[in-house]
């Protein structure tokens, strides 16, 4: 759907929820709609992205299709999320990777991985390559330690920049003030929500997802897949202490806290993007946005990858598959980082920015409007 | 496929609240129960996919409501609203019934949430459903289906055969097919006829052609019409019934909550000659809103008009349908195809007669007019700012109230005031005991939770023992 037709929807939509109201115990994106009495586009992009897609107002919802108000209200949220990620992309040519994400994800990921293995192919002797190597160093011999840091440092760091540019931008035209980040109450709140993933409780027994039943499944497994993500963030940053600080070479023994913390945090990414990914393949179509199903798909799939074939790497770092191993690896990490700004992973930042805007607002004062509540 | 081989302990005959609290209650008694759903799976649940909360007594607070609401209290607000046209010993009946029905809910897997905005006045009587009552009806379906009640959509009960009094089968029509299914005893939940138009006609005449069906269309009363003509003694009135006054855009079906225009206490209502007729400020508007439908009902053409000026805007709930505008009464009028001097004739004398500048939308303020008839005893404000506003209004049928006379054990009066052994009644086909006149919130699914399980019961009981 075209952007004005998507916006011009949701606030078709957002009308009919507001006159309606019974959600309102489901999430934020409810208490946050019955402060408004209008609907600009920006206030509809915040709504969206505060929407987690639990889903349980479609199934509660008395104007559900086959109604004739036909209101689907995930489905046209996902959509605007996926379009704001497209809207804050940058630099702004780049906005199109989100066009047909799903394929430029999956490019990138061939690409780079391929582009890596072909490389060290050629660079490297085989000899070298297919031999076994052990001790302090082992990797370096395979790739030097330069010529792994220096492209994704690199590559890291711009994806950074790109991420930082559109959270910033998103939270300037959501209306949060540099102030209230500042603001502890407000971040304490945003944070808790995030890191609990409140919203996806539906007020006590779960989403609606992948259908009709309640389920706390696709909570605990993004939960794997988050505190994972984070571990291996946490296992790449000791590394990175232990090589520059204190002169510790990898690879490390399997006791010390980088190979431990990248071990848990790689199998909660494998458990759960792999149970996502399993819960995707059963969603209910109906409230499901076709548009953004290849990008979800996409970088799920990146991230499973990323941390099978570290698993991988680890099990077999002793054995002569170790230089294969380690190529696949770098160039699959390589692509994700280089994928980071593009993807999915946009969600997390604009999330957050929503659940700020949230935290402020809820503190605002309920309504004093009766209703006639009517049934 | 319906299984007309097998007779069935208990038939539920309706796919609502009633019905699936009487297939739950009834399986849960060991009884074997086939539930017929005229509705097709993503329509199902009749006028109970549209309701919100339950009406109950509480003897204290508790996690979803602020405070007590005795036997007494609750007797008290169903006789003034119905004015004396109940079954007091039914009703009261009902209302200590419907103690634990909070807990019986939570039990099949119904949610509730805390009273959050807007409901003050009901944070105390009423416990609202989690997500709405299609949240409910889809909680209900899931149990009911777990314990094994067989459940079929797209199956309408046409008849019933019963003999003396005594049902022995019902002929059931689904997707074109006809069949003729046994039951040991059956519940008959399957609403009123308010869908159906040509029986409001005969209570009302052509006006009900410009009624709007706030709910379900499949509520067409044929098993009500089916009981009626096979000697069940009917209760209540053919033109009682829940009404409220709703958009006029409104679709003509299951147009439900959104389609409420709660501006009347701070506006004027007009007709089509664009007179006032009631006092649109009589009292708090969650006290009033169900008397709107009858009275734009008896309006010539039945349809009103609710007029606000600027000042208003925002001190009421959104509405789904945008209300016509414009800067001078006359051009509102032009909108809304009224005689513009009879419009601002109307305007000009209520303005005049307005007094107090004490505007309170909280509470009963004194703002009243003088010297006008009907008078606005409360919040009335003179329109004089614009941009104007307006609101066509219809009225808005919720659901009927004549229905089959029912016992303390939901079993469906014969002519003769002998209840039947194995006919029973719950939800909107009854409610005509309970509600003859009037509407207080959330008391449909008190009645339709109560005799439902009551229903539910008394027919497993009956299949079990006394089915010979």
């Amino acid at each position: 759907m075209p952007k004005t037709a998507l916006l011009k929807e949701s606030e078709r939509i957002m009308r009919i929820c507001n006159a309606c109201r019974y959600c309102e115990g489901y999430c934020g994106v409810f208490p946050a709609m019955m402060q408004r009495k209008s609907f600009p586009d920006v206030d509809l992009v915040y709504l969206a992205n505060l929407c987690h897609g639990c889903r349980a107002c479609h199934y509660a919802c008395q104007y559900a299709p086959p109604h004739e108000f036909d209101v689907n209200l995930p489905q046209t949220l996902a959509a605007l999320r996926t379009q704001s990620y497209r809207d804050y992309a940058w630099p702004k040519p780049l906005a199109r990777a989100f066009d047909r994400n799903g394929l430029v994800v999956a490019l990138i990921s061939v690409l780079v991985t391929t582009l890596v293995m072909l490389l060290t192919y050629v660079v490297q002797d085989a000899g070298v390559l297919f031999a076994t190597h052990s001790g302090a160093g082992a990797f370096y011999q395979i790739m030097p330690h330069r010529v792994m840091v220096i492209p994704s440092a690199g590559i890291f760091l711009f994806a950074l920049l790109a991420l930082t540019i559109g959270f910033t931008r998103f939270l300037r035209d959501t209306g949060v003030r540099v102030h209230q980040l500042l603001n502890p109450r407000t971040m304490w709140r945003a944070a808790t929500d995030a890191a609990q993933l409140k919203f996806l409780t539906g007020g006590g027994d779960g989403c609606n997802y992948p259908n009709e039943r309640f389920s706390h499944l696709p909570r605990w497994y993004h939960h794997g897949m988050m505190y994972g993500f984070l571990l291996c963030v946490a296992a790449t940053s000791v590394a990175t202490f232990y090589h520059y600080g204190l002169g510790w070479e990898a690879p490390y023994p399997f006791a010390s806290w980088p190979v431990v913390l990248g071990t848990v945090g790689g199998i909660g990414i494998l458990v759960g993007t792999g149970g996502l990914l399993w819960l995707k393949m059963q969603s209910d179509p109906e409230p499901r946005d076709r548009q953004s199903t290849g990008m979800d798909v996409a970088f799920l799939a990146l991230l499973l990858l990323t941390s099978l074939t570290g698993l991988l790497l680890l099990v077999a770092r002793e054995t002569p598959a170790m230089g294969v191993l380690l190529a696949i690896h770098f160039g699959v990490v390589l692509a994700l980082f280089l994928a980071l700004p593009y993807s999915k992973f946009v969600h997390a930042g604009y999330r957050f920015a929503a659940l700020i805007k949230y935290a402020r607002e809820r503190r605002a004062v309920p309504g004093k409007i009766e209703l006639s509540s009517d049934y | 496929m319906i299984d007309t081989s097998h007779i069935y302990d208990v038939l539920i005959i309706g796919g609502g609240n009633a019905a699936l609290c009487a297939a739950i209650t009834a399986r849960r008694e060991g009884a074997t129960v086939l539930l017929l759903e005229h509705a097709p799976r993503t329509l199902r649940g009749g006028n109970s996919r549209h309701t919100r909360n339950l009406r109950y007594t509480h003897k204290q607070a508790n996690d979803f409501l602020t405070g007590p609401y005795l036997e007494e209290e609750f007797w008290q607000d169903l006789s003034r609203v119905t004015a004396g046209k109940t079954d007091e010993a039914l009703a009261r009946y009902m209302i200590r019934e419907s103690e634990d029905m909070l807990d019986w809910a939570l039990n099949n897997g119904v949610r509730f949430q805390p009273p959050l905005s807007g409901t003050l006045s009901l944070a105390r009587t009423n416990a609202f459903f989690l997500g709405g009552g299609k949240a409910l009806m889809n909680a209900y379906y899931a149990t009911a289906e777990q314990l094994g009640v067989e459940i079929e959509y797209h199956a309408q009960a046409t008849d019933l055969r019963i003999q003396d009094a005594r049902f022995t089968s019902a002929m059931v029509t689904q997707r074109g097919d006809a069949c003729e299914v046994r039951a040991n005893a059956v519940v008959v939940a399957s609403g009123g006829f308010e869908s159906n138009v040509s029986w409001l006609k005969q209570a009302w005449g052509d006006p009900a052609e410009n009624f709007l069906i706030r709910g379900t269309s499949y509520n067409q009363g044929r098993m009500l019409r089916v009981l009626l003509d096979q000697g069940a003694k009917p209760v209540s009135e053919p033109d009682q019934c829940h009404a409220v006054a709703i958009d006029a855009r409104a679709p003509r079906f299951d147009g439900g909550i959104v389609t409420r225009v709660d501006c009347v206490p701070f506006s004027i209502v007009v007709n089509k000659a664009a007179q006032r007729f009631y006092d649109e400020g009589e009292d708090i508007w969650p006290k009033r809103y169900a008397i709107w439908g009858r009275l734009v009902a008896q309006q010539p053409d039945q349809i009103a008009y609710a007029l606000i000026d600027a000042k208003s805007q925002g001190l009421f709930m959104p509405t789904v349908f945008s209300p016509l505008q414009a800067d001078s009464l006359r051009e509102l009028a032009e909108k809304l195809k009224l005689d513009p001097d009879a419009l601002e004739n109307t305007v000009a004398a209520f303005n005049r007669s307005v007094k107090s500048d004490n505007f309170d939308p909280s509470v009963l303020d004194e703002c009243a007019t003088e010297d006008l008839d009907p008078p606005k005893t409360h919040w009335a404000r003179a329109l004089d700012t614009p941009p104007f506003y307006g609101y066509p209004l219809r009225p808005g049928i919720t659901f009927t109230y004549l229905g089959v006379a029912v016992n303390a054990h939901a079993q469906v009066l014969m002519g003769n005031d002998e209840p039947s052994p194995n006919i029973y009644a719950a939800g909107e086909i009854m409610a005509g005991n309970i509600l003859g006149q009037g509407y207080i919130a959330g008391i449909g699914m008190t009645i339709g939770s109560v005799f439902g399980r009551l229903a539910g019961q008394e027919a497993a009981h009956h299949a079990q023992n006394g089915a010979a």
